[in-house]
């Protein structure tokens, strides 16, 4: 286990575990906290889980993890690791089976008073239009074709379809559409279940949440993404559902053979990589990036019915109920991208999982809206809390690969948090602090609850302390829908 | 005693299974994970059915056979329930009982291999299995 005095103090906000701290180790590893957080940290594997990610191959700069990190199974929860392209690998394990599990966020002119008497109606009509329990089917089933064409063209294809606008797409991370997919290097078993699961939230941590913007740190941002004081947003966390899980179920399998075809040696199997230029190395990212154009694709959909539920309760009543998309990133992805490393301009694989791209102003890939203030970044809170809207910063291209922190994290067990907390009374409780809830099950809404998350407002100032992030908006709940 | 118990895990479920056997460790382990998942079944009906898996080693065969019950209960909405189960080098077929879910409380996305070794302990077979949820 890492202890306290293998770490090295940077700055009050950044720790460091030297690369001699273990052999097999390629680059050192960057954690983002503060001493008060690394208590939290250090009560789990996920120091470990980061060292072990220090041995992939192709490895450059740093491996860093988040404040909101937390033990995963393999590749630790808010890890971020970049390889060298092309020799260096791309490990499925360092994704995550949610391939582009994230999230997306919708604002709006509507009031919070005005529409205080419509949240419970509001609750129950985006719980009805959007299928959240186990084995629903969502509502856009795909025949073969078009789910091939969703590989490939993404949130395009939504926008094709009707269930977007060109603002949607232009305001989603890539535009909602990954280049590189290849639906041949998906297996029949991924097809056979991304088919009828376009448009269904999943169970776990997924949830829609409705929020009210409570403060605004940053006018000039919050303009810029259409977000007011006191004015209702919606949440949308999802990712590419059993589609994702499959494929990387597939190719976590076959790498198991990979592995030892390149002479890998590795701490932990659920690991396994190969060289990005390798067959099997191309093969995934093909395959990846097909989830991942599916993931912004099932968000697409869910921010649709998401609309024609606030259209169906509030039309008639107030005069702007429309929703409209502030952004959508990916919190789990592997991505190709160029970074300065060491004084290098240098192209890299950056693995982000549970972590959030935040590319600074200026940056390839922002819409124009927001190339003045940087990429807007979307943490959400545990249920009942806050959440926040923070924007990239130049800090965080130089220091941490264009990336910052996604969550509260997690810091109880699934089992201890269901024998602490009753989802019936959980629910009773957000209820009389005035959260509107639908739960598909209880137990589920038990391994959920606040207490089981760190405190999301101490992560959010550690990265805006470390400086990889900057403050926008915080926001409180009033409507969760939860699988 | 069931042969399986839930270990504490921060963000995903951790299994501890045991069992004198490796066919009973992978009929156990089977069991575990549909109550994890909150599974209640109905009456097994129509006729059995059978699985083959390979894999390299005891291990990638386990995730492989929980990753086959695992994707027939999501896209068939059925439990599989091994009646005969064998385990040759490689190879893994088993005889299945199916029954169709009645209810299921959660949802597994996928089977890790993360810290996944079968060992022996005092006479019996054992080993940690976390899923991804």
């Amino acid at each position: 286990m890492v202890r306290i005095q293998d770490l090295k103090k940077i700055n009050e906000f950044e720790w460091e575990i030297p690369k001699n701290y273990r052999a097999d180790m390629r680059v050192p590893v960057r954690i983002f906290s503060t001493r008060r957080m690394l208590d939290d940290i250090m009560d789990d594997k996920s120091l470990e889980q980061a060292v072990n990610a220090a041995t992939l191959p192709g490895l450059v700069g740093h491996v860093m993890v988040m404040p909101d990190m937390h033990q995963g199974y393999g590749f630790p929860i808010g890890g971020v690791a970049a390889t060298r392209y092309p020799k260096g690998v791309v490990s499925p394990g360092a994704v995550g089976f949610d391939i582009n599990c994230g999230v997306r966020l919708l604002g709006s002119a509507i009031e919070r008073e005005a529409a205080a008497p419509y949240l419970d109606d509001l609750a129950t009509r985006v719980d009805a239009y959007i299928p959240s329990g186990v084995g629903k089917a969502g509502s856009v089933p795909l025949k073969e074709r078009e789910l091939e064409e969703v590989c490939v063209d993404g949130a395009r294809w939504a926008l094709r379809n009707g269930y977007a606008s060109e603002m949607d797409v232009r305001r989603t991370e890539e535009g909602g559409r990954i280049d590189g997919a290849d639906p041949d290097k998906v297996s029949p078993r991924a097809m056979s279940r991304g088919k009828p699961q376009l448009g269904t939230m999943g169970g776990g941590n997924h949830f829609i949440e409705i929020d009210v913007v409570e403060q605004i740190f940053d006018r000039e941002a919050a303009d810029a993404m259409g977000l007011r004081e006191e004015c209702l947003v919606v949440q949308i966390h999802s990712g590419s559902r059993g589609f994702g899980h499959q494929i990387c179920t597939d190719y976590v399998k076959s790498f198991q053979t990979a592995v030892k075809k390149y002479g890998i040696e590795l701490p932990d199997r659920q690991l396994v990589c190969a060289p990005m230029d390798s067959p099997e190395g191309r093969d995934y990212l093909a395959a990846m990036r097909a989830a991942a154009n599916y993931a912004f694709t099932n968000r697409q959909i869910m921010a649709s019915h998401v609309r024609r539920a606030f259209e169906d309760v509030l039309a008639g009543k107030l005069n702007r109920f429309q929703l409209h998309q502030v952004y959508d990133i990916a919190h789990n992805m592997a991505k190709l991208e160029e970074h300065v490393i060491d004084g290098e301009k240098m192209k890299v694989c950056v693995h982000r999982k549970g972590a959030t791209r935040a590319f600074g102003p200026g940056s390839a890939d922002l819409p124009d809206e927001y190339m003045k203030i940087g990429q807007p970044v979307l943490v959400p809170g545990s249920m009942g809390t806050a959440s926040w809207v923070l924007v990239g910063t130049e800090t965080s291209m130089l220091h941490s690969f264009g990336s910052t922190c996604h969550g509260a994290g997690r810091m109880m067990s699934r089992s201890q948090a269901k024998k602490e907390v009753r989802g019936e009374d959980l629910r009773t409780e957000l209820e009389r602090a005035g959260v509107h809830v639908r739960a598909g099950s209880m137990a589920g809404l038990a391994e959920e609850a606040p207490a089981a998350y760190k405190d999301v407002d101490s992560v959010v100032e550690t990265v805006a302390g470390a400086g990889i992030a900057r403050k926008v908006a915080r926001l409180v709940p009033v409507g969760v829908v939860k699988g | 005693m069931n042969g399986y118990e839930e270990l504490d895990h921060t963000a995903d479920w951790a299994l501890r299974v045991w069992a004198p056997d490796l066919e009973s460790l992978f009929v156990r382990a089977a069991a575990g994970m549909f109550v994890l998942m909150g599974v209640t079944v109905g009456e097994a009906a129509g006729a059995e059915r059978e699985i083959v898996v390979q894999g390299p080693d005891s291990e990638t065969l386990l995730v492989a056979f929980l990753d086959e019950l695992l994707l027939v209960s999501e896209t068939e909405r059925l439990v599989l329930s091994p009646t005969l189960l064998s385990i040759a080098p490689g190879r893994l077929s088993a005889v299945c009982t199916a029954a169709p879910v009645v209810e299921q409380e959660k949802e597994i996305k996928a089977v890790t291999y993360h810290d996944l070794e079968i060992r022996e302990r005092a006479g019996l077979l054992e080993t940690v299995i976390v899923f991804d949820v």
